[in-house]
Parts: C-alpha cells; structure tokens; sequence
C-alpha cells in the first residue's frame, strides 16, 4: 500500500492544531469548524482502514516503514493489526463527537481545540505505532496537553486533579519506558515491534527475563489504565476535566494504556505473562469491586461516571487476564464498545452540569422533560454497561467472563499445579459485581431524570443545542449498530487475537 | 616535527571562530566606548549574540576544511570534534547574551560581553588543544573570563562571594593541574599529547610517578566537569553569580571540561592511538570513572532533593547530570579498553547529550533569572503562581525540567537513552555487570529526581502568589532566546538523526587519519 493513509490519520489533528492556531483568537466559529473538519477527516479515513482491514489476510497491514535512526534501531513505522483498526475508528468517533460537544466553549477556545486535537494526534499515534520508540514518544505526547486542558479549562479543583493524574500518569509511564528499554537491550537494540516479537519467540530460556520485566511493563502502563490500587488519579480527574476531555481521557486513551499492556506487555513477554496473569487478576477484579462499591456511596455524578469508568477498564484488563480466545476477543471489544459508552457517559453527564451546575445527585430530578434525548441515551449507556443483549457491552462482557471460567481449567506452566483454579470465582464475583454496579447507574439515572420534577429551576433549563443532539446520536447509533451486529466489529478483533493467541502458544 | 614547518593559512580555518571572535570582542568594547551608554545597553547583547552566531556559521567550512590533523605547530587539531564542541559553546554564549540582556549585572556594558566572548574563545580553544601547554592556556584563557563574570554583580555580597569562591577553587586546582602537567612533561619530554603518549607507554618503573601525574591533571578536568569530590563550589557559585552566568558555567564550562578529558585521556589510554602505547590493559581509567559516576550522580541528586532554592537546586542537578555523562565516559573507557568500535557511540553519546543538556539548561536558568529579575528571589517559592503569571514561561520551564529529567518526547529522553545504552551495550559485548548496576543507580537516580524537578512544576501550577493576576513582562530578546531553547528542548527529538549522525562524525574525528 503506497498511498499514507494511517500517516494522515495521525498527522491530521496535528496539522489541524497547527491550523487553529494560525486563526484569529477571536473568531470562534472559525475554530471550531477546522477543528471538526479535521476531526472528520481522521473519522473517515480511520473508517476508511477499518472496512478495509482485510480479515483473511490478518497480520499488519496499512504498514508504512522508513528506517529513521537505523544504527540506534529505531524506525518509523506503523501498521495496524486486527485488534489495533477497531481502536482507531473508536479515536475518531470519540474526537468526533467530543468536538461537537465542546461547540459552545467560548473560554479561549484556539488553546484549547489546539490542545485537543494534539492529545488525539498522539492517541492515533499511539494505536499506529509498531515500533517502540515512536509509541513512547506519541504515548508521553499525550500527558501535557491533558494536564493543560484539565488545569486551564477544568472545574473545582482542576489544578489538583490535573497535578495528580499527570504525576501518577508520568511515573507509571517511566517505569514502563524501563521496561520498554530492558526489552530493546534484551533484543539487540531493536525498536521494531516485529523483530523483538520474532526474536522473543526464537529465544529459547527467556523466561528469567520476562519474568522480571513483565510486571513493570504491564503495570506501568496499567496506571493509564487506571489499575487498582494505582487508579485514584482517574475519578479525580474526571471530575474536574472539561467534557470533551473526560470523554477522550476514558474512552480513548485509557483504551492505550490497556493497548500497550497487551501489545507490549503480553505479547513481546508470553512467557512472563503467563507467570504473572494469574496473580495480576486479583488487581483487575479489585477495580471492578472497588468502582461498584466506591460508585455506591457517591452522590457526585461525575464520579460515578468516572469510578464507571474505573470498572469498565477493570473488565477489559480481566479479559487480557484470561489469556484466552474469549477474554482477549472480550477485552478488544469492550474497550471499543465501553469506549463509546464511556465517552456518551460523560458527554451526557457535562452536558446536565454545564446546564444545572449540580453535580449532586439528591439535588437532580426529571430532567427528562428538559431533556429527553438525553435521559434515553443514558439509559442506552447505562445498559450497555450492564451487559443487556443487544447492545455491545452483552457481546464484550459476556465473553470476557467466558474467559475466565474457561481460564480455570486452562494451564499455567509456572503455577504449582499448572491450574489457576481461582478463575472461576473471579469470574463470578466479576460478573456478580459489574451487573450490580451498573445497574445502579442505571438506577441514578432514572432518578435524575425520571422522577417527579421537584426542582422548578431544572425545568427552566436550556434544552440540548442541535449539535449536541447529533453527538449524542452518533455515539448512541454506533453504540446500537455495534450491539446488532456485533460481528461487524467481532470480525476485526478476532483476526487480531488470533496472532496474539499464536504467540501466545495457546490453542484458538 | 611540525615546528619547522611554515605555516599554511589553510591551518589559519581551524581557529577561525576564535579570530572572530577576538576581534568581535574588541569591536564590543570600542562600540561601548564610543557611543552613547544609554543607547547601546541593550544593543551589546544582541550584537554579541550576532557575532557568536556569525562565529557559529564561519564553524561549517572550516569543519568541512578540516584535515584531522594536528597544526599551528601541534598546537591545535583541526578536526570535527572541535567544532562540534564549538558550536555548543557558540549557541551556549549566544544565549546567554541574549539573556543577559534583561539581566542587571549586564547593564555594566561591554566589559560584560567581552569577557563572554572571551571565555567562548578560551573554551573552543580548549576543545581544539593538542598539546599540553594550550591545553592550559586556553583552560586559563577561560577560567579567568568566568571568575569575573561570576563576581560582576559587585553590588551584591553573594555575588562577590561567587567570584572569590570560584576563583580560590579554581587557582588551587588548577595549580594542581598544571603541576601533574608539568610531571606528565617531565616523564615523556614532550607537550604534543601524541608525543606524550608514545613517550609515556615506555616510561617503565616511573609507572607510579605517571599515575599520580595523571590523578593530579584530572583534579583539573574533575573541577571544571564539577564532579565529585570537586563540585563544593558550585551551588556557591551557581546561586550567587548573575544567573544567566550560571546557566552558562553550569553548561558550556562544564562541556569545555569534558572536551579536554575526552581528547587528553585517550592518548594515555587507548590502545588506538599509538602501537605499543601505554595500553590500559588494567583498566586504569575505567576504576577511576565509574566510581567517579556513581558518587557524582549520588551526591548530586540527593542533595538536589533537600534545596529550596531553584540556582541550588539546578546546582546539583547538573552536578547529577555529569554523574550521568560519566557514565558515557565508563563505557567510552571501556569500549576503548577493549579495543571495542562501541566506543565511538559511546562518545557520540557524552557529545549529543552535553549538546542537549546545555539547550536546556540555559533555558532553566534564563526563566529562573527572569523570575529572580521580576519576582525578586530564586526560591523555589518565588515560582509559585507562574502559569497565571506568564503561561508561556512556565510552560518553557516545564520543558527545561522534564528534559532534564529525561522524559520522552523531549529531548533530555534521547541523551539519556544514548548514555545509558551505550554502557548496556558494554555491559553486553563484555559480560561486565558493573555497567548493569551503574545503569540500574543511573535509573534509580532518574526516578529519584523526578521529586526536585517536579517541585519546581507544582510550584509554577498548583501554588497561588498573592499578586498572580499581574502579568510578568519578558523582553524580546529573552522571550527569543527561551523560545529558542523550548523549540531545541522538544522538537530536536524529531531531528534526532541528524544531529546524532555529527556526533558520531565528531567522535570519528577524534582519531581518524592518526596523530602527526
């Protein structure tokens, strides 16, 4: 393939940035659309390699390679593979819609869509990259702008919450450039994703150095997956940053840092994956437990969406726990069909705050009359969370806790007896807790907006703009076509998990 | 040898910036002079930083004329590596110049700038020197520029203090320096460092007296590198001196030094240069520099956690980062121990990240000076409230520190890697774990520094000043060169190749086509 297209992805929001940033500050209107037209222009092209992704042929493909620094190993290329694609399109319909509903930011809005589209530009960046030194750049690309949007542009204590998500972030990331450069020394200074994957697998009795090195890879970039105990930069942040910034921040780039877990972490170490999984899947069932019942005493609706959040990343990395066809085919959706839901979550959530500026649930009710478009949208979030049929979150969560079941009669070499027996239970105490969680959002939600209108001021509210419809449409619609037709992006994941299964070892 | 030999003007290109530069610094002082003071105040810096930068052009075809051989009657090598190592001082004082103008000790006038240049000529210089006695000359040529420099503020106690500290310091060790030199003459009868090194490899039982000759020329490298136990003066110096002096003490100085230990040591050392020369087969070098590195990035990131002050604390920072330089030298010692071709990277790797850490230091010390100028202290107080302030400054500030640090995609991230790689690399070709550990304390000490670089960060985001509202006022050509340093700090990594590649070229060029 010749013509650039994942370059142009990638470059798009940059150029846009750079666009933006040559208007006038005062002309706002100007602003917003190059922002959304450079949005839609990395939404159809990202579209674009996602129906064009070539399911018989698996592998990477849209690959484009140029040796950059080739005596220090370090190249630049990028491709994607089955479980990469749908991560794309989801970075496109996410920025999108975040645009949309950043339309009446009228607080210095050239900084910030300049910022925003930056943050994206890395997160493409970061999904693209097959080398590692190029997904350490995009990956830490992404941290500065996130910290200036949620500082400057936030709500209560933004500067706090910006500090502390970029200090938890900016050291999980170091531990994890650690590791990453352990793996390039380990592979005779090699960057290339390929190359280390061919050089790991060909290495007989690598096992003493993926089990060292394993654990600071896959929890370095487990922060940004927010991992229990390592999350509590998540709903704090969350909180305080702008809409359009939460959206992205869980929906997106979360969605890297489980990314970069897996494709860094578990595929170039197997073998230490295998030693470590069975253990680390205590962590991911505490994020699930810990969000539902965080979640249950909060009365803040931005934390609940945000400890929501905690819990959805929680289900995608016990999918990767699981080691299996299942969990790893679960877990590649979920962060797909979890990552739209998660983005509508809050894009609804700011849209009731930047109206009412209540964020205390006790104080919110029968906003459906105000704003009945959104009351059905967050009904159609709060099931997909809960795994109701027909919507994503059924297809993604059902085979994630599939995988774990299955995971318990699987082996594990370096157990004592090769059995993980623990699975299983994990497996209904996950189920058990993510159904029960969500369906107290979903609970929330009805009383928010469907009780009896108490409040006259709420119903005096300003109703939803045009463009905030469409937002919300567009996530719901892709939200319900990817629940109907699961296949369309079932297809896609399952090519990928298929080669990470291979390396892997274990049987599809 | 090359005494009889008429001199050709060609040789005349290998010291071209510093002919400029000599006659640019006259030009400063008589322009001075002869205008009117209140005019030409803040002409002064921008026409020094003009005639660095000329200087800086005039490097590109003279390094392209350069012929890797000693001249000017073995006085100076006319190679790549000098020029590279010039062009980090150039940048270095064209900044600085740039800055100072904003600064209230420059306001003094052409004396000010003239002396910068003049420690820029000593310093190329410096990186040039063939022979023993240039080698001091063009330290001294330096040194003294920057003992006045330090003490200009004459108004101020700290200040003076900083002159007279730097200059005791620096007269005692170099008084040591020239006194291993003047063994090191009288073990080989020659000042050529390819003749000394030929001469010393047959020295014999004086083995002893060399050793010690060299422990004593190296009090002199260890001083100007501020490496352990040498580095007490320069938190003293770095806080009271003018800041944008320190900036540039705490980087060009500090580069100057390694420029001569890289060329210097080599010759005693490495199994390269000469056939049959004193070839490090007990790894001499080696078992001084790698405790050397250890000490100095311990005692410089730890004391660097409990400062307060944001000149100390940058003190010891770049105390750390020439722990972290020396771990480079090791593996450049080791490498050349070996006989190994990973020496040139390893050296490649010490020039790109001296390169890299003066960009970013200038520009720490520039914002800290602006903000010691507008705010009235360099406390890491002093910062608080600075994005409300200027938010372009503070951002700038970020850049500097997260560069130091060493966190990708900025620049800092690609020295450090180089640095750490090249000692993994020695620690892989040979099985020699001791770089393993040294590269393991050099990460420990990384994540070790995150705590006194973000400080400053916290301060500048999260703390409110009193009057924050007002904004902070930065004159253009400060605001040029901050801007400059950003722009270095986080778009050279995109440019890493390049400017890898002439590192390389340079480090090549250090002993490519033999001595004379």
């Amino acid at each position: 393939m010749t013509f650039p297209i994942l370059t142009l992805i990638m470059l798009s929001p940059f150029v846009g940035a750079g666009v933006i940033l040559l208007i006038p500050k005062d002309r706002h209107e100007a602003i917003k659309v190059v922002a959304a037209a450079f949005s839609a222009v990395s939404l159809a092209l990202s579209f674009f390699v996602f129906a064009g992704f070539d399911t018989v042929r698996g592998g990477f493909q849209f690959v484009e390679s140029t040796p950059w620094i080739p005596e220090l190993g370090i190249s630049y290329k990028v491709g994607v593979d089955g479980f990469s694609a749908p991560q794309l399109l989801l970075t496109g319909i996410v920025m999108f819609a975040a645009v949309l509903v950043s339309w009446g930011k009228n607080d210095r809005p050239r900084e910030f869509f300049a910022f925003l589209l930056i943050l994206v530009g890395g997160v493409f960046g970061a999904f693209m990259s097959l080398d590692l030194f190029l997904f350490l750049i995009f990956y830490e690309m992404v941290l500065f702008p996130v910290y200036v949007l949620v500082a400057s542009w936030g709500s209560g204590r933004k500067e706090y919450a910006a500090m502390k998500l970029t200090i938890y972030l900016f050291l999980g990331s170091l531990v994890a450039i650690i590791g990453v450069l352990a793996v390039y020394f380990y592979a005779g200074n090699s960057f290339d994703f390929e190359v280390i994957q061919k050089f790991m697998a060909a290495k007989q009795g690598g096992f003493e150095f993926q089990r060292l090195w394993f654990l600071p890879v896959f929890i370095g970039f487990g922060v940004l997956a927010s991992i229990w105990p390592l999350h509590n930069w998540s709903p704090d942040g969350y909180a305080s940053a702008p809409t359009a910034v939460s959206m992205l921040h869980c929906g997106v780039l979360k969605a890297t840092g489980a990314y970069a877990a897996l494709r860094f972490g578990i595929q170039l170490m197997p073998e230490g994956a295998k030693y470590w999984l069975p253990f680390v899947v205590f962590l991911c069932l505490a994020n699930v437990i810990y969000a539902g019942a965080v979640a249950f005493r909060q009365k803040d609706l931005k934390y609940i969406i945000g400890f929501a959040s905690v819990a959805h990343l929680g289900l995608v990395l016990l999918g990767l726990c699981a080691l299996n066809v299942y969990g790893l085919n679960g877990a590649g959706y979920e962060l797909f069909a979890g990552g739209v839901m998660t983005g509508l979550m809050f894009a609804l959530v700011g849209m009731i705050y930047e109206r009412a500026h209540i964020r205390d649930v006790d104080k919110l009710d029968g906003l459906a009359r105000v704003m009945p478009f959104a009351a059905v949208a967050f009904v159609i979030g709060s099931l997909t969370a809960m795994g109701m049929p027909g919507l994503p979150g059924f297809v993604a969560e059902m085979q994630i806790f599939m995988g774990l079941w299955q995971a318990s009669q699987q082996v594990y070499p370096y157990l004592p007896n090769t059995v993980a027996w623990w699975y299983g239970a994990v497996a209904v105490a996950g189920v058990l807790t993510v159904v029960i969680t969500a369906a107290w959002t979903l609970i929330t939600g009805a009383k928010i907006f469907f009780s009896e209108p108490k409040t006259p001021e709420l119903q005096k509210l300003p109703r939803l703009t045009a463009l905030e419809n469409v937002a919300i449409a567009f996530m719901c619609a892709v939200l319900i076509i990817a629940g109907v037709f699961p296949n369309s992006v079932m297809s896609v994941v399952s090519v990928g998990v298929q080669a990470i299964l291979k390396t892997l070892g274990v049987a599809a | 040898m090359s005494n009889k030999v008429p001199l050709n003007p060609i040789e005349l290109l290998a010291v071209l910036p510093e002919i400029l530069l000599v006659i640019w610094a006259l030009a400063i002082l008589a322009f001075d002079l002869l205008s009117n003071r209140g005019v030409t105040r803040r002409s002064l810096g921008v026409l020094t930083a003009a005639g660095m930068f000329g200087a800086l052009l005039s490097c590109i075809p003279a390094a392209l004329a350069a012929t890797n051989q000693p001249v000017l009657g073995g006085m100076i090598r006319f190679d790549l590596y000098a020029f590279v190592f010039r062009a980090i001082f150039l940048i270095a004082g064209a900044l600085t110049a740039l800055v100072s103008i904003d600064f209230r000790a420059a306001r003094a006038g052409g004396e000010y700038y003239a002396l910068l240049i003049l420690a820029t000529v000593g310093m190329g210089l410096m990186a040039a020197s063939n022979d023993i006695m240039m080698l001091y000359l063009a330290t001294e040529t330096a040194s003294i520029s920057l003992y006045l420099l330090a003490g200009f503020m004459r108004e101020t106690k700290l200040s003076a203090e900083a002159g007279i500290k730097y200059f005791v310091f620096g007269a005692v060790t170099s008084t040591i320096m020239l006194y291993g030199l003047s063994l090191v003459y009288g073990l080989s009868g020659a000042t050529e460092y390819a003749a000394v090194g030929a001469a010393l490899a047959t020295v014999g039982d004086a083995k002893a007296l060399l050793a010690f000759a060299l422990l004593m020329v190296s009090v002199g490298f260890l001083f100007k590198t501020s490496t352990v136990p040498f580095q007490w003066w320069a938190p003293d110096v770095y806080q009271g001196a003018p800041t944008p002096v320190a900036g540039f003490i705490s980087t060009a100085s500090k580069a100057a030094g390694f420029a001569i230990m890289l060329r210097f040591l080599p010759y005693i050392f490495d199994p390269r240069t000469l056939a049959g020369a004193y070839v490090d087969s007990s790894g001499v070098w080696v078992a001084m520099m790698v405790p050397l590195a250890i000490l100095t990035m311990l005692v410089g990131n730890l004391m660097a956690i409990v400062q307060t002050n944001v000149k100390r604390m940058l003190a010891y920072s770049s105390i750390a980062q020439a722990g972290y330089i020396l771990v480079g030298v090791s593996a450049y010692a080791a490498a050349l121990q070996q006989n190994s071709p990973s020496a040139n990277e390893a050296l490649a790797a010490v020039i790109f990240y001296l390169a890299t850490y003066t960009l970013t230091n200038i520009g720490a010390f520039a914002v800290t000076g602006i903000v010691s100028q507008r705010i009235g202290g360099d406390e890491i107080k002093d910062f608080a409230g600075l994005s409300r302030r200027s938010p372009y400054l503070a951002l700038a500030m970020v850049a500097m520190m997260l560069s130091l640090l060493g966190a990708p995609p900025l620049v800092g991230f690609a020295g450090k890697f180089l640095l750490f790689r090249s000692a993994i690399n020695i620690a892989i070709a040979y099985g020699n774990t001791v770089f393993v550990w040294l590269v393991v304390l050099g990460v420990v000490m990384v994540l070790v520094s995150v705590f006194y670089y973000l400080r400053v960060v916290l301060a500048m985001y999260t703390q409110r000043a009193q009057n924050d509202a007002v904004p902070l006022k930065v004159s253009a050509p400060v605001a040029w060169a901050i801007g400059l340093c950003t722009a270095g700090v986080i778009v050279t990594l995109v440019g890493i190749f390049p400017f890898w590649q002439i590192a390389l070229d340079a480090a090549k060029s250090l002993f490519l086509a033999g001595g004379a």
